[in-house]
């Protein structure tokens, strides 16, 4: 069976929030596991921050800002549509959502790099 | 598979973090100019309550939120089956929280 | 119109030789879908099933995959969906398939029932006739959703209904709102109860396949967004 023609703005917004959603969940135990280190051993907290001067991880780092933004502004769009009755402005917030994401993740990198 | 209860705690849940990202993201853009190291880290959050209540909250609200998000996309798109839905939502808020709490208790109270 | 002739494959179920058949047919300048589904079953083969009554847009029994999208096939021009000179029809997704094109529709309506898609009235035959404003917000939220055909093609677009059998689905649960807000209904509370099920609006992730698909224009979308906020005033205690 053939799938449905998705090219629509919502659909796609839907798709990326549940895909950096998922990211963000999986990114997670890592996260806490790493700052968890700090419990028992600094000096293996600082020998694994000092990956963070590689420029693939920046790289990574940028992707997850990203993530982190776009599920921001995508849930704020979510939010905004589901608790205030407002016809018909989402395509605008879908696209806005993913502008201020990008933004806000390429301040990081450029301070990163 | 959602039911009313879930869908509040999912979205209380993200008004909750609402500022809690916004701050993240700005200490984000902060923290890493000239690089992280632990010491910067730590002598940020260690000892303060402050960063204690605020990152605990904010692991709280993230496990329920992250659980929830994945008992939906387990459900849709990996097909597991409702009846094993409420062991895995609960399973990954409390593996979630337990770990987020952990590292929490690392950088604000810290052995080191 | 250049060529004389489409390419049309209809997918088959119980499958035949292919899983779908391929068929040449007669190229008009205006010609719907329906119409070329009819003339395979008329001239080419007369075991072809699919279903359809009115013809013009009214009953919602014809909608049909065509080229992957679901559309209502007796108002859907040919030339406006043709890609490269073929048709690709198969049966509505989302549903059991009983033959061909015809697909079996007891999910949906049962759905429509579940969801409290009926009209609880209060008055009898001997009463006066409930007066309705029709310019009061409730009556234009109401009048938003009212002209539903059942075609079902935003049941057939959404991705949650894919994922989750239990999801009630666009079509019955923006005649749930509706409903809520007709003057005339007097069940709120059993309203409310049937969409707030695990099956419930709150399992709507708002993608909007079901707004832009819908061949009526009609905005199940925004009419699920309305539940779930009069799910949560009641919660609330405010309604």
């Amino acid at each position: 069976m053939k799938r449905p023609a998705r090219t629509h703005a919502l659909w796609l917004a839907y798709v990326l929030h549940r895909v950096s959603g998922l990211g963000l969940a999986l990114f997670l135990p890592f996260h806490f596991l790493v700052l968890g280190l700090a419990l028992n051993d600094a000096d293996r907290l600082d020998t694994f921050l000092t990956l963070t001067d590689n420029p693939l991880v920046k790289v990574a780092e940028f992707g997850l800002v990203f993530l982190l933004a776009v599920h921001f502004f995508g849930g704020l769009r979510l939010l905004a549509l589901e608790f205030l009755p407002w016809p018909a402005r989402h395509k605008t917030l879908a696209a806005g959502a993913v502008a201020v994401s990008f933004l806000i993740s390429g301040v990081f990198f450029l301070q990163a790099v | 598979m959602l039911d009313m209860r879930l869908y509040l705690a999912q979205r209380l849940t993200a008004l909750l973090m609402a500022p809690f990202v916004l701050i993240h993201l700005g200490v984000m853009i902060y923290a890493i100019q000239g690089g992280l190291t632990a010491a910067e880290i730590l002598g940020r959050t260690q000892g303060s309550a402050l960063w204690f209540l605020f990152y605990g909250g904010f692991v709280l609200a993230a496990g329920i939120h992250g659980a929830i998000g994945l008992r939906v996309i387990a459900h849709e798109w990996l097909g597991v089956p409702k009846s094993a839905l409420p062991l895995l939502t609960w399973g990954t808020a409390l593996g979630l929280i337990a770990l987020g709490l952990r590292a929490v208790i690392a950088v604000t109270w810290g052995g080191a | 119109m250049t060529a004389t002739s489409l390419t049309v494959r209809i997918q088959r179920t119980p499958a035949t030789v292919a899983q779908a058949d391929t068929f040449d047919v007669p190229a008009h300048e205006h010609q719907t879908v329906l119409d070329v589904v009819s003339w395979v079953q008329q001239h080419a083969d007369p075991t072809l099933t699919y279903r359809f009554a009115c013809r013009v847009g009214m009953c919602g029994s014809c909608a049909m995959m065509v080229n992957g999208v679901p559309r209502w096939t007796c108002r859907t021009n040919v030339n406006k969906v043709l890609r490269d000179g073929a048709l690709d029809i198969a049966p509505l997704r989302n549903f059991p398939v009983i033959k061909d094109l015809a697909v079996d529709m007891d999910p949906f309506f049962d759905k429509w029932t579940e969801a409290e898609g009926q009209h609880h009235g209060s008055r009898s035959r001997d009463e006066a006739i409930a007066p309705v404003d029709p310019d009061s917000p409730d009556r234009a939220a109401a009048n938003a959703g009212i002209e539903c055909i059942n075609c079902s093609v935003c049941y057939a677009a959404c991705d949650t209904v894919a994922g989750n059998s239990d999801y009630l689905g666009p079509a019955a649960l923006q005649r749930a709102w509706t409903l809520l807000n007709d003057a005339r209904d007097t069940d709120r509370d059993g309203i409310l109860d049937a969409v707030s099920g695990s099956g419930g609006c709150h399992n709507c992730h708002s993608m909007g396949s079901c707004t832009a698909f819908c061949p009526v224009g009609l905005d199940p979308m925004s009419a699920i967004a309305g539940l779930k906020r009069a799910t949560m005033r009641r919660a609330w205690g405010k309604g």
